[in-house]
């Protein structure tokens, strides 16, 4: 009496793979975060190598090529490939070196943000109960403004430049690190295994950032990927309303402030600036989204 | 006609580091009005091979059978329309943990009249007066005022008996009750068994309670079918399967029971059940077994005769004593 | 309920006076002297510096500026514009409709479009209709939405002809507008083609206004129900045999709405915020225009003012939302 059963394959004893294999296995298996990844890594290559990669420099003036179209439309030559700007500025060169503004802009506001967030997130788990709510009013007070509006503000005081743009970001955006950083403590801390750190006399400063931050990394590293994204944006944002970075720096939102006047007139100047931005966004977002599918095991498939 | 027959039914989930076997070439037949229960401990599919019969599987489960009926209807072959037709009303199931069964936005009533709705002619006058009727049947007192009630308002205890109201709403023939005791108080559980059987015999009702509780199995139910791992490794009639259990998992089952014991300390099981990463090769239960050899560890075992209870063994015991040992080695 | 209500007031007015704490701060942490930069002239006369000081208070100490400040808040004094001379609150009044106006449209778009692609997708999950819906979300949410205007522009406006560049209606119409809605004035004053004019003017500003909105709540509704799709009364809902448009629909979507109620609301802030974009590019005559137009104008009592008001209306409807969640959520409500 044959059961069917024992001549279906049968799955051979595996080693479980390690977590960070794991995480890899996830994170490669979604497409869209891979392309993301690609994408982004392709940026960076471009932002790190921009004076060797750009044809010219970025505010070589072409008097004689005022706002010739791309290589592909009449009148287009290879000399300027993307075409140029009211100013005969080759518009590659420029995009080349707006990536430099838009990665460091990136790095420096999340760095930022992120380190003041999560000191501030952590002090306020682990603090007496008045101390904490004091911190997070202060921290509502921020998040009641909308942060653009906040970031402008934050702008018109300091003077319109990029710094001061870039810590009105971080100063904006560092609210949600708080947030989300004490929320993790707070659940965190009640553990055993923080409980069994504490009878082992570790001290308190060694419990906060030594035993409970390192499990609570997973939503602030996923936070971080997501703010990259959202300073690229303000800082562009700023820069076409006039705040932030000034001309003739080829910053893209910069770019996209001083070509607006000539939208009817020259596509190309408006086109390939904000499609910089939006390319280099949507593939932070992309990795974001990656990183939290394959960080988050609520969301995973079981 | 036998009211549910299934026929070596495999479930198999892929997940991001590949298909996981959940059930293994199961087989089961419950016949109206029967009593039946399917033990094992958790992980041994047995859960899952009920929801694949009401369809209740997510998409990444792969079902196959060579054979899954329900009361003259092929299960297989049938779209999801038809087979909503049937589940809900002959065929019901009531879940583990009553609290969070319940939705928690509608109140009970609204919970209960929708099957009611659903799968009967009632006019609203007559869902509700059916509704209260049900409410009666599973003992819950106030039932007017118990309609009303959102789910986090009653106990653990009243939302089960209120599960089980929605569910026998249309008079099912069959009743799936998946562990239906485990999440609440030891009082409330011999009363929530009570009222299954109960109505069971009441009803005339085909029920399979899902348990891992042997205890629980000796009071309840008239047959009993053994899953582990995925695998189906005994059947037996209740009366039977306490006294001369053919398959060692059964036995040690048996022996971790408090009020069998016969020796100072409880004997345990040692191990887990292998998941997806540790599935040994032969017989599933090898490496938690006591009479295991080579043989066993190596070479898969094939079902034993009916008298043996189906045991999926290669030397399925009797009466604690294992056999045909010596025509293997 | 009551209990509930209370206790999200008690955060309220800290984070009330918080606000306008900030915002009494602003003027007075610029770069320079205050009343050089309020008053905005080359060379002001001693007398003027001082007659100046004596009208703001600046002679006072801090705290009773502060008070004084706190004072003019409750009987509705905001200060007055250095360039318009007008109060800023009627200032602001007068063009609030205006933001009003396009954020209902904006977010009506965003929740009548949001909510069904949400969980279209995720019903569909892994899917292709999941995978396209989301990667358009998530292009919608990578969106710089003043280049996306410019798009816009490009193509309706400039390319086929279909919309207006700028403003909320043709130049062509002239009447009164009692609501301050344009819709509702350009139907009413029964000019033919007004209200016409005043949709086409409307269509690209909200469009580019819900864009983000849009994409926040398609993903978290999306999330939401996937949280929820995996709950055991969901399950118990399949169990009766319900058809998946109610089990979907109504048991899964009014759990999955709890959390996408509060994303709505939060999306306010994001509104205004894009407000600020979109009126810049539009010329749409309301407070984000009004705001970034005060701080090029260096009218700093405007600033402060249209700071704390757009602050006050982000924390109310928070405040809303919050009260809402209870409402909507049986547990919070009944306890």
């Amino acid at each position: 009496m044959s059961d069917a059963s024992s001549a279906t394959a049968r799955t051979i004893a595996q080693a479980p793979p390690s977590p960070l294999k794991d995480f890899w296995n996830a994170f490669s298996e979604n497409r869209g975060a891979t392309a993301g990844l690609v994408v982004f890594m392709l940026f960076l290559l471009v932002a790190i190598f921009a004076p060797l990669i750009s044809p010219y420099a970025p505010d070589t003036q072409f008097r004689d090529a005022l706002l010739q179209p791309p290589v592909w439309t009449d009148g287009g030559t290879w000399q300027f490939p993307l075409g140029t700007d009211p100013l005969g500025r080759d518009m590659l060169s420029r995009l080349i070196h707006g990536a430099r503004f838009s990665f460091f802009i990136g790095i420096v506001v999340v760095t930022v943000a992120t380190f003041f967030g999560v000191v501030i997130g952590v002090i306020a788990g682990f603090a007496p109960t008045w101390a904490d709510t004091l911190i997070m009013r202060v921290m509502d007070i921020v998040l009641s403004f909308p942060s653009l509006l906040l970031a402008l503000v934050l702008v018109a005081i300091l003077g319109p430049s990029l710094l001061n743009a870039m810590v009105a970001i971080a100063i904006v955006l560092q609210p949600h690190f708080v947030r989300l950083t004490r929320a993790a403590v707070l659940s965190e801390r009640t553990r055993d295994y923080v409980t069994a750190a504490r009878v082992a006399g570790a001290g308190k400063m060694r419990i906060m950032f030594r035993t409970v931050l390192p499990n609570c990394l997973a939503p602030i590293i996923v936070q971080a990927a997501l703010s990259f994204s959202t300073a690229i944006l303000d800082a562009a944002a700023l820069g076409f309303l006039g705040m932030g970075a000034q001309p003739p720096t080829p910053e893209w939102g910069t770019m996209l402030a001083e070509a607006r006047e000539f939208i009817l007139r020259a596509w190309w100047v408006v086109t390939f600036p904000g499609l910089c931005i939006l390319v280099t966004v949507l593939a932070i977002n992309l990795m974001g989204d990656g990183l939290r599918d394959a960080l988050d095991p609520k969301l995973k498939r079981s | 006609m036998p009211l549910l027959e299934i026929r070596n039914l495999t479930v198999e989930f892929s997940t991001t580091s590949g298909a996981f076997r959940a059930v293994d070439g199961v087989d089961i037949t419950v016949e109206p009005g029967d009593l039946m229960a399917i033990v094992g401990e958790s992980g041994s599919g047995k859960s899952v091979s009920m929801l694949a019969v009401m369809g209740l599987l997510p998409w990444t489960a792969t079902i196959t059978a060579d054979l899954m009926a329900f009361n003259g209807h092929d299960l297989r072959g049938m779209t999801a329309k038809q087979r909503r037709r049937i589940i809900g009303r002959d065929m019901s199931m009531i879940f583990q943990e009553p609290m969070s069964s319940l939705n928690p936005c509608f109140t009970v009533g609204f919970q209960i009249r929708e099957s009611l709705k659903k799968h009967t002619d009632l006019d609203r006058k007559g869902r509700q007066e059916r509704a209260v009727e049900l409410m009666k049947l599973v003992g819950i007192p106030a039932p007017e005022k118990r309609l009303g009630a959102f789910p986090h308002q009653l106990s653990g205890g009243m939302s089960q008996r209120a599960m089980i109201a929605m569910a026998l709403a249309c008079e099912p023939k069959l009743l799936i009750a998946d562990e239906p005791t485990t999440a609440l108080d030891v009082t409330i559980q011999a009363q929530i068994l009570e009222l299954l059987t109960g109505l069971q015999e009441r009803t005339g009702m085909a029920l399979i309670l899902i348990t891992h509780d042997m205890g629980v199995v000796a009071e309840t139910v008239k047959r009993v079918q053994v899953q582990y791992a995925g695998q189906k490794v005994e059947e037996q009639e209740v009366g039977a399967l306490f006294d001369d259990p053919h398959h060692p998992y059964t036995a040690a089952l048996l022996a971790a029971l408090p009020e069998r014991a016969t020796e100072r300390r409880l004997p345990t099981i040692p191990g887990v059940v292998p998941g997806q990463f540790d599935r040994p090769t032969g017989c599933l239960f090898s490496p938690r077994c006591r009479f295991a050899d080579a043989h066993c560890k190596a070479v898969e075992p094939v079902q034993a005769s009916p008298e043996m209870g189906l045991a999926l063994c290669h030397y399925p015991l009797s009466h604690g004593e294992p056999t045909k040992k010596e025509q293997a080695s | 309920m009551l209990r509930f209500v209370l206790s999200r007031l008690v955060t309220f007015i800290p984070t009330f006076f918080g606000v306008t704490l900030v915002s009494f701060a602003f003027i007075r942490l610029l770069p320079g002297d205050p009343i050089q930069l309020l008053a905005g002239e080359r060379s002001v006369s001693p007398e003027r510096y001082a007659e100046l000081e004596a009208q703001l208070g600046f002679d006072q100490p801090l705290w009773q500026q502060y008070f004084d400040y706190l004072f003019g808040i409750f009987q509705g004094d905001l200060g007055t514009s250095f360039v318009t001379r007008r109060p800023v609150l009627d200032e602001f009044m007068a063009l609030f409709p205006a933001t009003l106006e396009l954020s209902i449209c904006a977010i009506v778009l965003a929740v009548l479009l949001g909510i069904p692609a949400g969980v279209i997708a995720a019903v569909n999950r892994g899917k292709f209709f999941d995978q396209a819906l989301m990667t358009t979300a998530l292009v919608g949410y990578s969106m710089p939405i003043f280049w996306w205007a410019l798009l816009l522009i490009i193509v309706f406006s400039s390319g086929l002809g279909w919309t207006p560049v700028s403003g909320r209606i043709s130049l062509m119409y002239f009447f009164d507008t009692p609501t301050g809605f344009m819709l509702i004035d350009s139907a009413m004053s029964g000019e033919p083609g007004a209200f016409r004019s005043a949709v086409s003017h409307l269509i690209l500003p909200t469009i580019v206004l819900a864009t983000i909105p849009l994409a926040i709540i398609a993903r978290q509704t999306r999330s939401a129900m996937l949280e929820v799709l995996g709950e055991d009364y969901v399950r118990t809902a399949r169990a009766k045999g319900l058809a998946p448009l109610r089990v979907n629909g109504l048991h899964a979507l009014r759990n999955a709405m709890i959390p996408v109620i509060t994303v709505i609301g939060l999306s306010v802030g994001t509104l205004l915020a894009g407000a600020i974009l979109t009126e810049t590019i539009f010329s749409w005559p309301g407070i984000g225009k009004w705001m970034v137009d005060s701080i090029f104008r260096r009218d700093y009592q405007a600033v402060q003012g249209g700071l704390l008001i757009i602050a006050v209306i982000v924390m109310l409807v928070n405040l809303t939302v919050d009260i809402l969640y209870g409402a909507i959520n049986p547990k919070i409500r009944k306890r």
